[in-house]
């Protein structure tokens, strides 16, 4: 059976011209780039233009970016950084939907280090609000860090206001970008953030690489202490067959911009439209207007989402739920909740997310097969619009 | 994903016995949308007091639909009183086991059963009321004392996570653990009806070393962070070594010049009350 892969926020196809550009580096050229010897420089060179790579998609310089493993540690590192360079700063500004890198590690800091952390609220589409996060910023308020955007329901933030804002206020800006480069464009000779953080394996590169844009004169503290590798910023040999990829990745982001945002976005909006068209009782969750180019979230009233993810997998279609039964926890997705979307819908939502490898075909295939998928699940649950209220409407947001 | 055994496959994919019955001998109702499952099961009994059919509808995932298609399976052909029998552990094994996380479903088909006998009998108050004994625990969930005891003790659940992944609670915020963590204890029998010479001298009598670090770790937790806090100062335990605690103060309280009258006065004496009177309290 084919799979129509539509959970390309979790993950992406590694695209072939980027596995084409790493595969040497594995096996004939496969010296270390700190070496003295040429076998090592020439696999130096292909990382210099890695980063040229890289600094040309986001609009900075090639040594304003660092190499690291992950989103995830280009998170760690950034905020880690912030708070060494300005110890006596003592409280944080995020999101109540950021990732768990950037949410864990703040209530990690608050927890063990006796941070004060504000996360700032959404309203029921998922935007922030500008004003609550200007009443947020404190004479001590070490570092902001808000995503870019948002994972779930792909909505997108006004992260150059919010930049503007925290310079204005001489505090650090940071931004998880993980889900936005090579999905919208971004120029960071005009956006003043500080620091941003992007990962290979969402823009089609390989999973285990990721980068974290300094920018030039910006106080920095490494996170990983060791050799000088990253000019004495990120320890450790680089992962060079994942930089190279990660560089092709980039060159092929920026010639697809444009495609992300006509043709996989058309998509897109006739999966949508088909979906909350033929389905009752279905939602949009998230701001229709700034939005990622490739996410739909789509609650499916009373029915769970594991069962749907389970139901369409045996179609072949891969997506995502947000509803916690998938993941281990049992609440629903800590975005929806902090939006707000009711019981009935919350526990029944599905992340669609597309890419370039997407066709036509594969759309029109699930918006035939899902309608009759929910409604064979709506007929075994006990709740429906019309047999009776949700049993329990207590909030689950403390 | 989880790993599902063929058979929960098979009964989430072609669930039998779905639906209502009208002329239903008893219903149970258990679970809501807000917790995300619910099930509602219908039974009928014939003259000679067996369950001649029964059915089910099911808001939840795989395993919750799993399980209740294998309840209803389970329950047809058996008198009421080999029903009653039917226990959590029943409805797993007979599916070829479930995720431990996903016990709570296998859980809630047990509920549902009571539920129906009980409505049967004419016992339950309605059909579409839960009939809740004892004190709210979990908040988020809406689980009650008597059933995350009634799971303790049937699944002999040790830890947290174990009644978490049996009854939900504590899966969502979190606030309700200390309460489980007591739930836990008294169900062991840990604290119940001490007799006057069991009952220790001082908290930590009888425990063992790690008890003595945890409790030692939440008295700091609990009763002195937050008081250091609220004068914009923090502590960090250090080091546990024998009965000399070593913590490092933070903040406001890292410099204070009456930080050494703090560490005796509030932490020290908090932990030499709550967990042992031995305990002598360092900065390190
Ligand atoms: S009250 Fe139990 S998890 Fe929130």
């Amino acid at each position: 059976m084919k799979t129509i892969y539509l959970d390309n926020n979790a993950t992406t196809q590694v695209d072939p011209a980027v596995f084409e550009a790493m595969k040497p580096y594995f096996t004939e050229l496969y010296g270390n780039p700190s070496s003295m010897h040429r076998f090592g420089g020439q696999v130096g060179i292909k990382l210099k233009e890695a980063r040229a790579s890289v600094a040309n998609l986001l609009g900075c310089a090639p040594e304003e970016i660092i190499f690291t493993s992950c989103g995830s540690e280009s998170d760690n590192t950034a905020i880690r950084s912030a708070l060494a360079a300005r110890p006596e700063r003592r409280h944080i500004i995020t999101t109540a939907v950021e990732h768990p890198a950037i949410l864990s590690l703040c209530k990690f800091l608050e927890k063990r280090d006796g941070y004060e952390v504000t996360y700032l609220g959404t309203d029921d589409r998922g935007r922030l609000d500008l004003e609550e996060y200007k009443a947020a910023i404190r004479p001590d308020t070490a570092i902001v860090s808000i995503m870019w955007a948002n994972n779930e329901t792909g909505n997108i933030h006004p992260i150059e206001e919010m930049a503007k804002i925290a310079k204005e206020h001489d505090v650090f800006f940071h931004t998880d970008a993980v889900q936005a480069v090579g999905k919208v464009d971004i120029d960071l000779s005009k956006v003043p953030v500080d620091m941003l953080s992007l990962s290979g394996h969402k823009l089609h590169g390989p999973k285990g690489v990721g980068a974290l844009f300094v920018r030039k004169r910006l106080p920095f503290r490494p996170y990983l202490i060791g050799g000088h590798q990253e000019r004495s910023r990120r320890a450790g040999t680089e992962n060079t067959t994942g930089i190279i990829a990660l560089g092709k990745a980039c060159e092929l982001a920026r010639e697809h911009m444009k495609e992300e945002n006509t043709e996989v976005k058309r998509l897109r909006d006739k999966l949508e439209t088909g979906l909350l068209k033929a389905i009752p009782d279905t939602k949009l969750n998230g701001d229709p207007e700034h939005r990622l180019p490739n996410t739909t979230n789509i609650s499916f009233g009373y029915v769970e989402g594991e069962a749907i993810l389970l139901m369409i997998d045996q179609m072949g279609i891969a997506a995502s739920s947000g509803s916690a039964c998938t993941s281990g926890s049992l609440e629903p997705s800590h975005v929806l909740r902090a939006m707000g979307v009711p019981f009935t819908f919350a526990h029944g939502s599905i992340r669609f997310s597309l890419s370039r490898f997407n066709t036509e075909e594969e759309i029109d295939f699930v918006i035939e097969i899902l309608p009759p998928i929910i409604k064979n699940l709506r007929k075994l649950s006990p709740f429906s619009a019309d047999k009776k209220a949700p049993a329990c409407t207590k909030s689950f947001s403390e | 994903m989880w790993e599902y055994t063929d058979k929960v496959k098979d009964h989430f994919l072609n669930p039998r016995n779905v639906g209502t019955l009208e002329d239903a001998d008893g219903v149970g109702e258990v679970g809501s949308l807000a917790c995300g499952d619910a099930l509602t099961l219908y039974i009928k009994v014939d003259d000679e007091g067996k369950i001649s059919d029964a059915k089910f509808q099911t808001f939840g995932c795989a395993s919750a639909i799993a399980s209740s298609s294998a309840l209803t399976e389970m329950l047809i052909g058996k008198t009421v009183e080999e029903a009653e029998k039917v226990s959590n552990k029943d409805i797993a094994e007979y599916l070829g086991g479930l995720p431990r996380e996903k016990m709570h479903c296998s859980v809630m088909g047990q509920e549902a059963l009571e539920q129906a006998i009980k409505n049967m009998r004419g016992e339950a108050p309605s059909k579409m009321e839960h009939s809740h004994e004892g004190e709210l625990i979990c908040e988020c969930f809406g689980v009650f004392d008597e059933e995350i005891l009634h799971a303790i003790k049937e699944n002999d659940l040790k830890t947290v996570e174990d009644v978490t992944n049996f009854t939900k609670a504590g899966g969502g915020c979190g606030k309700c653990i200390p309460d489980l963590e007591r739930l836990l204890a008294e169900a062991h029998g840990e604290g119940v009806c001490p007799t006057p010479s069991s009952k220790p001298a001082f908290p930590a009598e009888g425990m063992t070393n790690i008890q003595r670090m945890h409790l030692i770790e939440s008295i700091i937790d609990n009763d002195v962070r937050p008081k250091l806090q609220a004068d914009g100062g923090n502590i960090e335990l250090v080091d546990i070594d024998r009965d000399a605690v070593v913590v490092r103060f933070l903040g406001m309280c890292s410099g204070c010049p009456s930080s050494q009258a703090t560490l005796k006065n509030l932490v020290e004496t908090a932990l030499r009350e709550k967990v042992d009177p031995a305990l002598t309290v360092r900065e390190g």
